[in-house]
């Protein structure tokens, strides 16, 4: 399929709240997609319409080719680890495996009890006895072995100590080697994000603010620094997103296809923390022709 | 789906089962010795009652009132709410069945189970009180008969028809409200609101009941009682045992219910404590025949409406299908809930 | 085996670390002809890292001729890297100490010829890529 996620327009509100506004995306296969983004700006609301959870206000989502929840042949295409990893816990570790085999058609029974043997569970124990790491890894696995063709994933490593994270974030890259899923995860730890996403959508205030292959946004923004300067007065191609001065000194953030040559700046790299940081910050106050357009750059 | 379902319900229903089991075990053990006293001698059975026979009687009737009850509320309200609140929803409506067939199986078997132990539960308590029901002492007074209210929905298909309503009805608000509690707290209120509105409003009009004007005599009279403000009722029998008497009032000839008049005070014989003289006695029987008569020629009648025992059934299956018929109606307003509002 | 190491605040693009681990293992030696690399899900079930960025790397080490893939089995070394000869050094050297004459005539200091040389590197290695 060409591709793996498609927002159109697509906004979803409470009551007078809008939680997500007119988000249009495009999210192509084989790609581990990170969604970021302070608390609240919607990054849980575009999760939960992506699996069918939400029904959008306006707009319209469409993954794997269909719409989310349709349909068991579309559920069966998308895997979903939701925030806080909810399990039964009163059922056993196998209870939730038998619950995966009976409720999925193309559930891999070999693949989830390797993976259940490999992290050390007792597939008899309670689910409600596990630790965080451990259901969050269960969680996981359920959703593996569902052989979908897209992983959701919200928030799963917020609630994790470093250990638990990383080896949450081991299976996952693990998975996606051996398997060639595509994956969608929201975190607000960005640091976590740059290790395994090669793709990144930014959401800020209900809105998408930037999106894009990371590499590529690595790239072509660099942090200037140099001698005081009128942020309006740098050159066309150089947009400007992010402007402090002080009396003798500027420091700016600015997007460029094109290299930095002008040899009073000291270019630096930005991390993708430090990008996201960027775009989640209202941008400076420059011309209308400008502003506009930093909205949304692909 | 069926076996998460059978999963889920287990703990939930392994306490229920073992209860209702455990009754019937007792009623079935008991039953028979309670049988044969009755076809020894039908006329003293209530006299040679125990009293641990009396209160299983009352506890039967309880229990089958109970067990609706109790399965909205703690099989009903939680079905949905619980995994609202613990947002297990989210891991289980994305696995690969679509919302409404979760709802289907959960509820569909959820409805097995419960019209499954309502109905043993109810067969072994209405097959145990059959000779009770109605049983009159001499010296006792009575047991209450299988219309009284709360007793009829203690037997037969009735309960069944409630335990129905009541998990929809419990899984309904639960889906709704979002919260167990709060659901299981409705529940109950919307429950008790209906044992006593059905009763009073609905029930006497399931099936038409019989409808009869007759001229009271002193055999057909049953009581007269003095009411608090004065005034003189009087009650006839219907000639029917056992019957649910639903109107018993006296009307005048063009049909309007009407007080008795001033004067049939005086035809009353005297109270107890200043009786003991055979003549005044015989004075006063004789006296009040023809006061009834003189009743009857001023145009006085008693309007009867009642059920009579045979109807008893009709207005089982009727009740029970009445609320089969909530039930489905809930239940469509549940799935439509779930598919289209909990987005 | 070689085991892979990601330093992400360096400034150097991951895959390329990756890139320069596996040319500075070959040089020293600790690589040689025959060796296989680690399988991409080894690596990233080690690291945490996104398996394109390890699939990039191998496959500019293939382009460079230094690996080879093998549909299957996996991704093998195929030579050594010498070090530069000895002979490529001294024109080099030479045309730096001029360079470095310039610099200093220019009041350059010893910190700002370093920072310059720096960027300017960092600046060309990004041209390559981009």
């Amino acid at each position: 399929m060409s591709t793996v996620l498609r927002a159109d327009g697509l906004g979803k509100r409470y009551g007078r709240r809008w939680a997500l506004t007119d988000c249009t995306l495009e999210i192509e296969p084989g790609h581990v997609t990170g969604l970021v983004g302070p608390n609240g700006a919607g990054k849980s609301t575009l999760l939960n319409l992506a699996v069918g959870l939400l029904a959008p206000t306006t707009g319209t989502i469409e993954v794997c080719g269909g719409r989310p929840a349709d349909d068991p042949e579309q559920l069966a295409l998308v895997g979903f680890v939701a925030q806080d990893t909810p399990t039964y816990a009163t059922l056993s570790v196998a209870d939730h495996l038998r619950l995966g085999a009976r409720l999925n058609p193309r559930w891999d029974d070999a693949m989830a009890r390797a993976r259940i043997a490999a992290l050390g569970l007792d597939p008899r124990q309670r689910v409600g006895k596990l630790s965080g790491g451990q259901r969050a890894q269960l969680a996981l696995t359920l959703a593996l072995a569902k052989r979908p063709e897209l992983l959701v994933l919200d928030e799963p490593v917020a609630s994790l100590d470093p250990l638990a994270r990383r080896e949450f974030l081991q299976v996952l890259m693990e998975a996606v080697a051996e398997h060639g899923i595509s994956v969608v995860l929201s975190s607000h730890l960005v640091a976590d994000l740059e290790r395994v996403c090669d793709h990144v959508v930014v959401l800020v205030d209900s809105r998408v603010r930037l999106e894009g292959d990371v590499e590529h946004l690595l790239a072509t923004h660099h942090r200037l620094t140099g001698p005081r300067r009128d942020p309006a007065t740098m050159p066309a191609g150089q947009q400007v997103l992010s402007a402090s001065s002080t009396e003798r000194q500027s420091t700016f953030v600015v997007r460029t296809d094109e290299p930095v040559l002008d040899p009073a700046w000291s270019v630096g790299q930005l991390s993708l923390e430090d990008l996201v940081l960027t775009y989640m910050s209202p941008p400076p106050d420059l011309d209308a022709g400008a502003r506009t357009a930093l909205e949304v750059l692909r | 789906m069926t076996w998460l379902t059978l999963r889920q319900l287990r703990a939930s229903a392994a306490g229920l089962f073992a209860v209702v089991a455990a009754v019937a075990v007792v009623l079935a053990v008991t039953g028979p010795a309670l049988f044969r006293l009755h076809r020894a001698d039908p006329a003293l059975f209530f006299d040679r009652l125990s009293s641990a026979d009396s209160f299983l009687y009352y506890a039967g009737v309880g229990a089958v009132v109970l067990v609706p009850a109790l399965i909205g509320i703690f099989w009903g309200a939680p079905l949905i709410a619980r995994e609202l609140e613990t947002g297990t929803h989210r891991m289980v409506w994305t696995q690969s069945v679509s919302r409404t067939r979760w709802l289907a199986v959960k509820l569909g078997l959820t409805a097995l189970a419960a019209l499954g132990v309502t109905a043993l539960l109810s067969l072994a308590v209405t097959w145990w009180s059959s000779p009770m029901d109605g049983a009159q002492s001499t010296t006792r007074g009575a047991l209450p008969t299988r219309f009284t209210p709360i007793v009829f929905d203690g037997r037969g298909v009735a309960p069944l028809g409630y335990a129905l309503f009541a998990l929809v009805l419990g899984t309904t608000l639960g889906a709704v409200l979002r919260r167990t509690l709060p659901a299981m707290a409705l529940t109950l209120l919307v429950l008790l609101g209906v044992q006593i509105a059905v009763p009073l409003w609905i029930r006497p009009h399931l099936v038409p009941p019989v409808e009869r004007t007759v001229a009271a005599t002193v055999s057909t009279m049953t009581d007269i009682t003095l009411g608090q403000d004065g005034k003189l009722t009087l009650g006839v029998t219907t000639g029917s045992p056992n019957a649910w008497i639903l109107v018993d009032e006296t009307v005048d000839a063009s049909g309007r219910p009407v007080q008795l008049p001033a004067w049939f005070g005086a035809c009353l014989p005297p109270p107890p404590s200043q009786a003991g003289q055979g003549a005044t006695q015989a004075q006063g029987d004789g006296g009040l025949a023809a006061c009834f008569d003189r009743l009857a020629a001023e145009g006085y009648r008693q309007h009867l409406v009642y059920h009579p025992n045979s109807s008893f059934w009709p207005l089982q299956w009727a009740e029970a299908g009445l609320f089969a018929g909530l039930s489905a109606l809930l239940a469509g307003c549940c799935f439509w809930w779930t598919r289209r509002r909990l987005a | 085996m070689i085991e892979f190491s990601l330093d992400l605040r360096s400034g150097v693009a991951p895959y390329l670390q990756v890139v320069q681990q596996v040319r500075h293992a070959i040089r020293l030696g600790v690589l040689r002809p025959g060796d296989q690399l680690p399988t991409v899900k080894d690596v990233v079930a080690r690291l945490a890292i996104n398996p394109n960025t390890v699939l990039k790397a191998y496959r500019e080490l293939e382009r460079d001729g230094l690996v080879t893939a093998r549909q299957g089995v996996g991704t093998f070394v195929t030579r050594t890297l010498g070090g530069p000869t000895l002979t490529a050094y001294q024109p080099l050297s030479r045309d730096l100490r001029r360079w470095l004459a310039k610099a200093r005539a220019a009041g350059l200091d010893d910190e700002s010829i370093e920072a310059l040389f720096a960027s300017t590197l960092r600046a060309a290695a990004q041209e390559g890529i981009a």
